[in-house]
């Protein structure tokens, strides 16, 4: 018994790592520019997509991956922050969701074109499949590795942002730009360079997705509600917030799926209404 | 979005009679033409025409109360699925009640929502209406016992209309029926508009904060517009169904919300005609240009969506507008 | 406003008129053929594949028959959108005057053309959808494709005649999902057979761990699933393998669908030994077949033909057998007339439209996951012969 409630909760871990990876770039830059870039799961693709030519058409080996993609999708993301995103920064919301949506319509076309619409195939490295068992409970390899690389990277932010004098400046546009601004700090660097991040971990999310949760066009589409419902739940710009909701929405979701099978989708869109109308920052989103 | 800074002349606003200017007259005339000049093209007309009135009813919260909705299909997909129910179950077959009874069903839907509405804004209202959206369809889905599931409800087969004409091959009354719901509907909102209530909700659009300063409840209005909003949407899904006599559950999706909010914005909101110019240019674009390139129609889509957000901010009938006065200016 | 009125005129007048130019008639020395298909949206793989076995006919047969050219129009609904494929199909009739209507992935696309057919007399040539009552729903409907009971019922008797008696079912909760479990249940139950659970999944499920871990605790003889034939099979396969379930001792069973031939090579090794019943295998044994997997190769590379483009092909087939029949001169009731009894040796063996229900008699086969040369295939090994559909009420 207590070996089953284990092995959904960490399965439940393991799949809210996975989204916290996908999610955190767009709170830290929605919260930080107050831009909502629904085309952030675009870019998740985009890595997926890369992941899979990288591996199965260059030969590169999984792990080697990674950082490549994170770096390609940042820079990519750069030439769509300078050439676009910049112009709408003061716009509302509309625009920048149309604009996004845009975006996002016509890297699904793009995608088709390249890469067609078939699932794309990936096979992971021996030491990356399978699954130990202690004490009965039964922990895929594939999981431990996802929740070590959501718990670092949650890590590398948080002392990022706390500790290093860009953090400081990230958190500083965040709370107040204007005064940001007067004392001197470059805001549209910080911009730039916060969503060159955000995107690149959104590549990188899309990367590791690929063997979990599989990858096609549609894939921007089918994701991109459930990155909002953990950056609306989590609260704009922060990062432990958006942990937070990551793991709550993933271990509900599996848990529920287990548990309560049907109730089915409506347990994570219920809980996500509820939460919002509570808190409509968010649960560490600050209230303005 | 709020509306792009136009000069507001408080004297013409207030003193505006309701008067029909020519063009209005003219314009509505040429929706008449695709009978004569198109008249194999009559079934996307009917379906233009449905999706002018959804877009219509997205306008009334969107371009006159400020309010992003995600999930708009929900009232269009309650409606729809109203009007198929009372036919199919109730065995009520007469059209145009039908068509009032799915609009008051998803009014009550619209009202009943429209209390987690406006207790939020930004990006929570969007996750809002989207999570709203979702769930009905997910309800819908399970429902199927109700809603047919995922094969959807057919042969949903209403009355004649007026006793005389039925549902034909070519479009023909479903074609003269949908516009003259439209029509009926839009003088309806054109009413509304520049009614007091209208007004106060131009001014809660233009500058929220100031309007409880002048004695305007702000989230009473924001209520009642929803569930106006919400009728609107649900007559528009009935007129589906009764005119294609079938109904599935894409009605309630969240790609018909997504569509929808494409089209009026294309249009431009804020000026009732946005979203009837909206439809029309969306659906048309899509039927001529999907037979070439199904696949890749998103593609020209999401392309004219950026150019349109970037350089026709207030979309097509807001540019032209703009146009226009800056031709009178220069006069 | 007033001024806008003005381009508004203009551009209504415009439109009309274009759409009046566009208006099209043409000679009588073509045999269209109107498509209706959801090339675009999730299902755009199966789309393709089913035309690209219809054109694959097209190329190896000719595309003249009885003296006449023949020609498809293709149109795309979206995806599942019963009144845009109601619509579409209006169109074709109306506007195109096309010959046939064919295609549909999808059940509510064919179920909403089926008063369109009705009214114009249109033979309608069903390739895929595949439930029951859709050829109940107008006497111009044929199917060629084939319905879940008819494949999942032999399913549910070969488990119970080898032994398998208790089964847990898992379906996506949807009308395909749900009619695949209702099949199987009524058969296997009516065999002798007990159900030990259900689990119905959401349609957006992205994540199968609560399931696997679910099947684990329950660890029944043997599993029955059911999932559509896009990204999921392979996302449930690996989830299993990630929790050893198919390396256990568990039968896993499900309907072809779920290791159908365009999506297999995905799952992996996670799918072997899976038995699953179809009606179409890639790797079916029959010079007509390899004739056929060869002739796709070269047209389509890397992409497999799987039982959508079978569906296209023999539809095709079928359309020209009524073409020559009638010597180009199409008339609703003779075609439906020559359709009704029509036997055809397909690639996955031999087909029969049945006279009373207009719908497809075949064999159904029993096939087992296996590799050979690396590739991953389903293997045939049982043949249940000559299967009408149950469904039908």
């Amino acid at each position: 018994m207590l070996a089953h409630v284990l092995g959904v909760t960490f399965d439940g871990f393991a799949y809210g790592m996975l989204l916290f990876v996908l999610s955190v770039g767009l709170s830290v830059t929605m919260g930080l520019m107050g831009f909502v870039n629904l085309a952030h799961t675009a870019f998740a693709m985009l890595g997926g997509y890369l992941c899979v030519t990288f591996m199965e058409r260059l030969g590169v080996p999984f792990l080697a991956t990674l950082p490549l993609i994170f770096l390609a999708t940042g820079a990519l993301s750069l030439v769509f922050e300078r050439v676009l995103y910049r112009r709408l920064y003061r716009a509302g919301e509309l625009d920048q969701v149309l604009l996004t949506i845009g975006l996002v319509l016509m890297s699904v076309a793009a995608c088709s074109y390249f890469w067609g619409t078939e699932q794309q195939p990936v096979t992971l490295p021996k030491y990356l499949s399978g699954y130990f068992s202690p004490g009965g409970v039964d922990l895929g390899v594939y999981r431990l590795f996802l929740s070590a690389v959501g718990i670092a990277l949650a890590l590398v932010l948080v002392f990022g942002l706390e500790r290093t004098r860009f953090g400081a400046q990230v958190r500083a546009a965040v709370d107040n730009q204007r005064m940001a601004r007067g004392l001197g700090i470059d805001v549209n660097r910080v911009f730039a360079a916060t969503f060159a991040v955000g995107s690149g971990l959104a590549g990188l999310g899309g990367a590791l997705a690929v063997n979990m949760i599989g990858l096609d066009p549609n894939f921007a589409t089918k994701y991109l509600v459930f990155v909002l419902l953990v950056v609306s739940v989590g609260g704009l710009g922060s990062v432990g917030g958006t942990f937070a909701a990551a793991v709550v929405l993933g271990i509900s979701d599996v848990a529920g799926k287990y548990y309560v099978p049907e109730a089915g989708a409506f347990i994570i869109y219920a809980v996500m209404v509820t939460l919002l109308l509570w808190r409509p920052a968010g649960l560490f989103g600050r209230r303005s | 979005m709020s509306a792009d800074p136009q000069t507001i002349d408080p004297q013409r606003l207030i003193a505006e009679p309701l008067r029909w200017r020519w063009g209005e007259v003219v314009f509505w005339l040429t929706l008449l033409l695709p009978y004569w000049l198109a008249p194999t093209y009559l079934s996307l007309a009917s379906q233009i025409a449905i999706a002018a009135l959804f877009a219509l009813s997205l306008d009334l919260i969107l371009g006159y109360a400020g309010i992003i909705s995600l999930g708009h299909a929900a009232f269009f997909g309650v409606g729809a699925y109203t009007a198929a129910v009372l036919v199919l179950r109730a065995h009520w077959l007469e059209p145009f009640s039908g068509l009032v009874i799915s609009g008051l069903a998803a009014a009550v839907l619209g009202w009943l929502t429209s209390f987690l509405i406006v207790r939020v804004s930004k990006l929570a209202l969007l996750m809002v209406t989207l999570g709203v959206g979702v769930l009905l369809a997910e309800a819908a889905n399970r429902l199927s016992w109700l809603t047919g599931g995922n094969d959807g409800l057919h042969e949903i087969d209403v009355w004649p209309l007026l006793g005389r004409f039925t549902f034909d091959l070519y479009g023909r009354t479903a074609f003269f029926y949908a516009l003259a719901v439209l029509f009926l509907m839009f003088l309806g909102a054109r009413r509304l508009i520049q009614s007091p209530f209208g007004l106060s909700l131009r001014g809660l659009r233009e500058n929220m904060r100031r309007m409880p300063a002048l004695g305007a409840p702000i989230r009473h209005r924001q209520r009642v517009i929803y569930t106006i909003a919400a009728f609107y949407a649900g007559v528009a899904g009935a007129l589906l169904t009764q005119t294609t006599q079938s109904v599935a559950l894409e009605a309630v999706s969240f790609q018909r919300s997504a569509e929808i909010l494409i089209m009026l914005v294309l249009g431009g909101t804020g000026r009732l005609y946005g979203g009837i110019v909206g439809a029309i240019l969306f659906l048309v674009a899509r039927d001529q240009l999907a037979d070439m390139n199904p696949q890749y129609w998103f593609f020209w889509l999401g392309g004219l969506l950026v150019l349109v957000v970037l350089f026709l901010p207030g979309g097509i009938v807001g540019s032209v507008d703009r146009f226009w006065r800056w031709i009178a200016r220069r006069r | 406003m007033s001024r806008l009125q003005a381009l508004g005129v203009a551009g209504g007048v415009a439109l009309a008129v274009a759409f009046g130019w566009a208006a099209d008639a043409r000679a009588g020395d073509t045999i269209k053929i109107g498509l209706v298909s959801e090339f675009s949206g999730p299902f755009a793989l199966s789309a393709k594949e089913m035309e690209d076995g219809m054109r694959l006919y097209m190329k190896e047969h000719g595309d003249t028959v009885a003296g006449k050219k023949i020609e498809i129009i293709r149109r795309d609904t979206g995806g599942p959108a019963p009144d845009v494929a109601k619509r579409l199909a209006q169109e074709l009739v109306v506007r195109d005057n096309v010959d046939f209507l064919a295609g549909f992935v999808v059940t509510p696309n064919a179920l909403a053309v089926a008063d369109v057919a009705t009214q114009a007399k249109k033979p309608t040539i069903i390739m895929n959808a595949a439930t029951s009552i859709i050829t109940t729903k107008s006497p111009y409907f044929a199917r060629v494709s084939f319905t879940l009971p008819q494949v999942t019922e032999p399913l549910a008797n070969w488990a119970y005649k080898n032994g398998v008696r208790k089964v847990y079912t898992m379906v996506t909760d949807y009308g395909p999902g749900i009619d695949a479990e209702t099949a199987f249940k009524k058969a296997f139950t009516a065999d002798g057979g007990e159900i030990v659970g259900s689990v119905r999944m959401p349609l957006q499920s992205a994540d199968f761990s609560a399931y696997a871990q679910k099947v684990k605790d329950l660890d029944p003889q043997a599993v029955f699933i059911f999932v559509p034939s896009n990204d999921q099979p392979a996302q449930i396969m690996k989830t299993f393998a990630e929790r050893g379930l198919t390396t256990s001792n568990i039968k896993i069973l499900a309907t072809g669908d779920v290791t159908e031939d365009a999506v297999l090579q995905q799952e992996g090794d996670a799918a072997l030994g899976m038995i699953t019943s179809h009606h179409y295998s890639y790797a079916h044994d029959s010079a007509l077949n390899k004739k056929f997997v060869a002739a796709f190769a070269k047209e389509y590379g890397d992409l497999r033909p799987d039982f959508l483009a079978v569906g296209g092909y023999d539809g095709m087939a079928l359309i020209y057998h009524v073409v020559s029949e009638l010597k180009g001169n199409i008339d609703g009731d003779k075609a439906m007339a020559v359709i009704k009894g029509w036997k055809h040796e397909s690639p996955r063996g031999p087909i029969m439209i049945d006279p009373a229900t207009r719908d497809v008699v075949q064999n159904v086969y029993i096939r087992k996951v296996e590799k050979k040369d690396g590739k991953l295939l389903n293997v045939e090994f049982e043949t249940i012969k000559d299967v009408k559909d149950p469904g039908k009420p």
